[in-house]
């Protein structure tokens, strides 16, 4: 597999609904075999693309190509039916008045009447639903519903796999163990796909890339990781993950935040900057050690995975919250020492906000 | 022995486990509300049930002659008239909803709610005006003769008093039932399903027969299965237009040959058609519960049709407004205009008086009985109240002879039987007590109409959520005190809507007030009938036209929810 290869590509793709425009100047690429997240809060546009992928809406400005074609510009978009592309909606979408195995059959029509039963009933198979094949749809919980879409969207092999937020109608568990069938399903036909959701966990646990959204613009695209730890704007950072965050001004290439002094980056003096500090960025040591913010445990709360401490600055008296993980975690009621790690803190000048 | 058992099994599924304990005089009360649908239901299902039990009475001599004469045309003519006005409905009502709900053309928004209109026009007062436009010395032949030079016998002209012209003439009125629910059953799919199926390599038109239409087709079969119902009550309509059907049959047996019996058998066998009907209606509203997406959905922004396309649609929207609602409307104005001061005196003001007193007090009636039942269920019924309400609901389907004869033979029975007794034991005769009175007006109605309010009722009721009741008693509100301080006021809406639609259908109502009526005691719609049938249609259109007034307004109510409840299925009730 070439993941060089370009299996969806955006270029230059504006969209607008009578005069409210949703999408500008999109340029995005899904290499083929991959899985791209766009990731956003609601209504930044991204549902939007993914229906001008499927061909649900006529394109307006720039063009679409799927594996190299031009399927969409300005003068032409070509319609759904002939695209090749799988959607998934949150709403599972089922037709009502069809069996489980109608369901699922309904894309295969180009096959003969024979296989077109043994294939459908393979992608059941492969969601565990081969069972509920003669079901209708009200019969069934939302997590089988779900499934039942998934093997109704993989069953036709599409090159092109569009998923909007498929997994937020379910609760964590279901959607835990349906997010790795899907996976595991759309790694094993090879479909290229690009989903939408709002869920920036999601779109860490499952995606190769993602593409975060914000007022119709991909602000910031790469690896999880990448826009986790280097957010290249004060949104990206607060949208992947919890910040503290400061205001303060830049005095000699730092900035003086309540814990402590930050490299100011590349920011100059005098200039107005917010510091976001992510909760791992903090070190808590003995009070005794040297150097570091002294702060008091004021409340600590087990969470299971984590621990909510409650911080009290000593100089300052402020207050805030902060999820940390690990065992020795000081008590309530300890005195501390806090220490930053500064790659985890990001500075951005305040009109960035 | 039932009321026993229905008791106990009542105690038992109680849904408030905390009154199992009570004290003896708190039993009892628990115990009437949940005793009344019972009673209710009972005496509701009454006359269907006397005119049913008619089937196991051997078939007397008039019975003999009905079947030699006539009876093969009336289930000839009836069959045919179901199924004409069901097609013609269809086409109708289906196309201008499907045009309404996904289509985007000039003048959409008006249609919208416009196309409901003739719901406000009766069958008889259509049947009446068309017959005045279409006869020989109507406006459309003598113009037809003047332009053409023809005279009588020069050319060939439809026949409007025929079978054809009746189910025509119906269908016009009738359609808006498949409009409304088909309309319903377009824009309550999810726009999901439809996009998913173009994904999955099905163009728009393959879409629209895989999808769109099976989701809708549960919904405009309830409608079409209304609008039969509807047909198959009409008695104005095909007596006035000379086609024998049962209900015409049931009206002449019971008062030209005088013989009950035969009456109430020809109404158990229309009971049958209506049964079919009915069983079709309900089977299709299951089916339409899955259909339906209830949640957020995105509305499809529709087909925007220009030019050509934009025309037809007009048109094809125009025409039945034009031919079920302005046309009849026009031609009732332009007789009243005509005969008004005739018609208008001291007797018109009483047979007025008359319509709107009974309207008004069995509303005020049914609103009360509706009320009562859906509250008793709510308060804790099992499955046996919520049968009953179910019961008591299948009133709306039985055409208003059928309910005339089934209540006049119990109620002369009674009246009989005790006048007999006080003869022969006190030596005088007490007369009819029931029988040719209100009462039984009335009660005739209330069989009939009781399931239009508690559709009403019932629809308020469930959006007010349950909680509130259980707050409401954690804050020591009994019973009672729950359905006056809680229900009442948030149910207002709700109660003046169902209380406007019984209004509307009492005032409408032929066929069971011509039977059921006391001696010389006329009401609007009767007067309209018999000036109709003397050939007075000038004369009668003031008549028809103060019923078509008034049935405008829950027209205009029920046109403004069409608006509002894009996704809801409209319940049977709403529509009437």
């Amino acid at each position: 597999m070439n993941t060089c290869l370009p299996g969806l590509e955006f270029a230059g793709v504006s969209h607008a609904y009578a005069t409210e425009t949703v999408v500008q100047e999109l340029n995005l690429v899904v290499p083929v075999g991959s899985l791209t997240c766009l990731l956003g809060p609601s209504g930044c546009g991204k549902t939007t693309v993914l229906r001008l992928a499927a061909g649900l809406e006529t394109l307006q400005i720039g063009w679409i190509k799927i594996n190299g074609t031009r399927v969409a510009d300005d003068t032409d978009t070509s319609p759904p039916e002939v695209r090749d592309v799988g959607l998934m909606f949150q709403e599972y979408a089922l037709f009502p008045h069809l069996t489980v195995l109608g369901n699922v059959s309904f894309g295969l029509d180009a096959l003969p009447a024979e296989t077109r039963e043994t294939t459908a009933k393979a992608a059941l198979a492969q969601v565990g639903m081969v069972g509920a094949a003669n079901a209708y749809p009200h019969m069934l919980s939302g997590g089988e519903q779900q499934r039942v879409a998934l093997a109704r969207v993989v069953a036709p092999r599409p090159k092109i796999m569009l998923l909007d937020e498929p997994f937020s109608g379910l609760d964590t568990e279901l959607r835990a163990s349906l997010r790795e069938d899907t996976l595991r399903l759309i790694k094993e036909t090879g479909a290229t796909t690009l989903m939408v959701t709002h869920d920036p966990m999601e779109a860490m646990l499952m995606a190769d890339h993602v593409a975060l959204m914000h007022n119709g613009r991909v602000i910031q695209a790469g690896s999880p990781m990448d826009l986790y730890r280097q957010p290249e704007s004060s949104f990206c950072a607060r949208f992947l993950g919890e910040v503290i965050d400061y205001v303060g001004f830049v005095r000699s290439g730092e900035v003086v935040t309540p814990l402590g002094s930050v490299p100011a980056g590349g920011a100059e003096d005098g200039e107005e900057v917010q510091i976001l500090i992510r909760p791992e960025a903090l070190h808590l040591d003995q009070e005794t050690e040297v150097g570091g913010v002294k702060a008091k445990v004021s409340d600590q709360r087990d969470l299971g995975p984590h621990t909510k401490l409650a911080l009290q600055l000593e100089e300052s008296g402020e207050q805030f919250h902060v999820n940390l993980s690990g065992r020795d975690l000081p008590s309530a009621g300890s005195k501390v020492a806090v220490h930053l790690d500064f790659s985890m803190v990001f500075v951005f000048p305040v009109r960035d906000r | 022995m039932l009321v026993r058992i229905w008791f106990s099994d009542n105690i038992l599924t109680h849904q408030d486990k905390s009154l199992s304990v009570v004290f003896a005089t708190r039993r009892w009360r628990v115990n009437l509300w949940q005793v009344l649908p019972f009673l209710i239901a009972v005496l509701v299902s009454v006359p269907a049930l006397v005119v049913l039990v008619h089937l196991a009475y051997p078939m007397g001599e008039v019975w003999q002659h009905l079947a030699d004469t006539v009876l093969s045309r009336y289930v000839i003519n009836t069959v045919w008239l179901a199924l004409g006005v069901g097609v013609i409905g269809l086409f109708i009502g289906g196309g201008t909803a499907w045009l309404c709900a996904n289509c985007r053309f000039p003048g959409r928004s008006l249609f919208e709610w416009a196309l409901l209109l003739p719901l406000a026009v009766p069958t008889y007062a259509i049947a009446y005006s068309y017959a005045g436009l279409l006869e020989y010395a109507g406006p459309v032949q003598s113009s037809l003769r003047e332009v053409f030079g023809w005279s009588r016998g020069d050319y060939w002209f439809p026949e409007i008093h025929s079978l054809p012209g009746a189910i025509l003439v119906m269908a016009f009125v009738l359609y808006p039932y498949v409009y409304l629910l088909g309309r319903a059953g377009f824009l309550g799919q999810s726009g999901s399903a439809s996009e998913i199926s173009r994904t999955l390599g099905r163009g728009p038109w393959r879409t629209f027969f895989a999808i769109s239409l099976p989701l809708a087709r549960p919904a405009m079969i309830a409608g079409i299965a209304l609008m039969i119902m509807e047909a198959l009550s009409d008695f104005g309509a095909v007596q006035y237009l000379g086609v024998d059907t049962f209900t015409t049959g049931i009206y002449r047996t019971w008062f030209a040959l005088g013989a009950p019996q035969a009456a109430a058998q020809l109404s158990a066998i229309l009971l049958l058609f209506v049964f079919a009907a009915m069983l079709m209606e309900q089977w299709s509203r299951g089916r339409a519960r899955y259909y339906q997406v209830t949640g957020r959905d995105r509305l499809s922004r529709g087909i925007q049709l220009r030019g050509m396309s934009a025309v037809l649609a007009v048109i094809a929207c125009f025409v039945p407004l034009a031919l079920g609602f302005l046309v009849p409307s026009a031609q009732l104005v332009l007789w009243t205009v005509e005969s008004w001061s005739e018609v208008i005196d001291k007797r018109f003001i009483e047979y007025a008086w008359h319509s709107v007193s009974l309207a008004a007090l069995t509303s005020a009636l049914a609103l009360f009985l509706a009320l009562a039942l859906r509250y008793s269920l709510r308060i804790g019924g099992g499955w046996g109240s919520r049968l009953c309400i179910r019961f008591a609901g299948l009133g709306y389907a039985v055409p208003g002879s059928v309910i005339a004869v089934g209540v006049l033979l119990p109620f002369g029975f009674v009246d009989r039987t005790v006048d007999e007794f006080a003869r022969e034991w006190f030596g005088v005769s007490t007369g009819l007590i029931f029988t040719g009175g209100i009462a039984v007006m009335v009660f005739g109605y209330l069989v009939r109409f009781l399931a239009v309010a508690l559709g009403a009722v019932e629809s308020a009721m469930d959006k007010i959520s349950p909680q509130l009741d259980d707050a409401a008693r954690t804050l020591g509100c009994g019973p009672g005190q729950r359905l006056w301080r809680l229900h009442v006021p948030l149910l207002f809406n709700g109660l003046v809507t169902g209380g406007l639609l019984v209004f509307v259908d009492v005032m409408k109502e032929l066929p069971a007030t011509l039977i059921l009526r006391p001696f010389n005691f006329d009401t609007l719609a009767v007067r309209a009938f018999e000036l109709a049938s003397d050939e007075l249609l000038a004369e009668s259109a003031c008549a028809s036209l103060a019923i078509v007034v008034v049935g405008l307004i829950p027209v205009i109510v029920l046109s403004h929810a069409v608006g509002h409840f894009n996704h809801a299925m409209p319940r049977v009730g709403d529509a009437a």
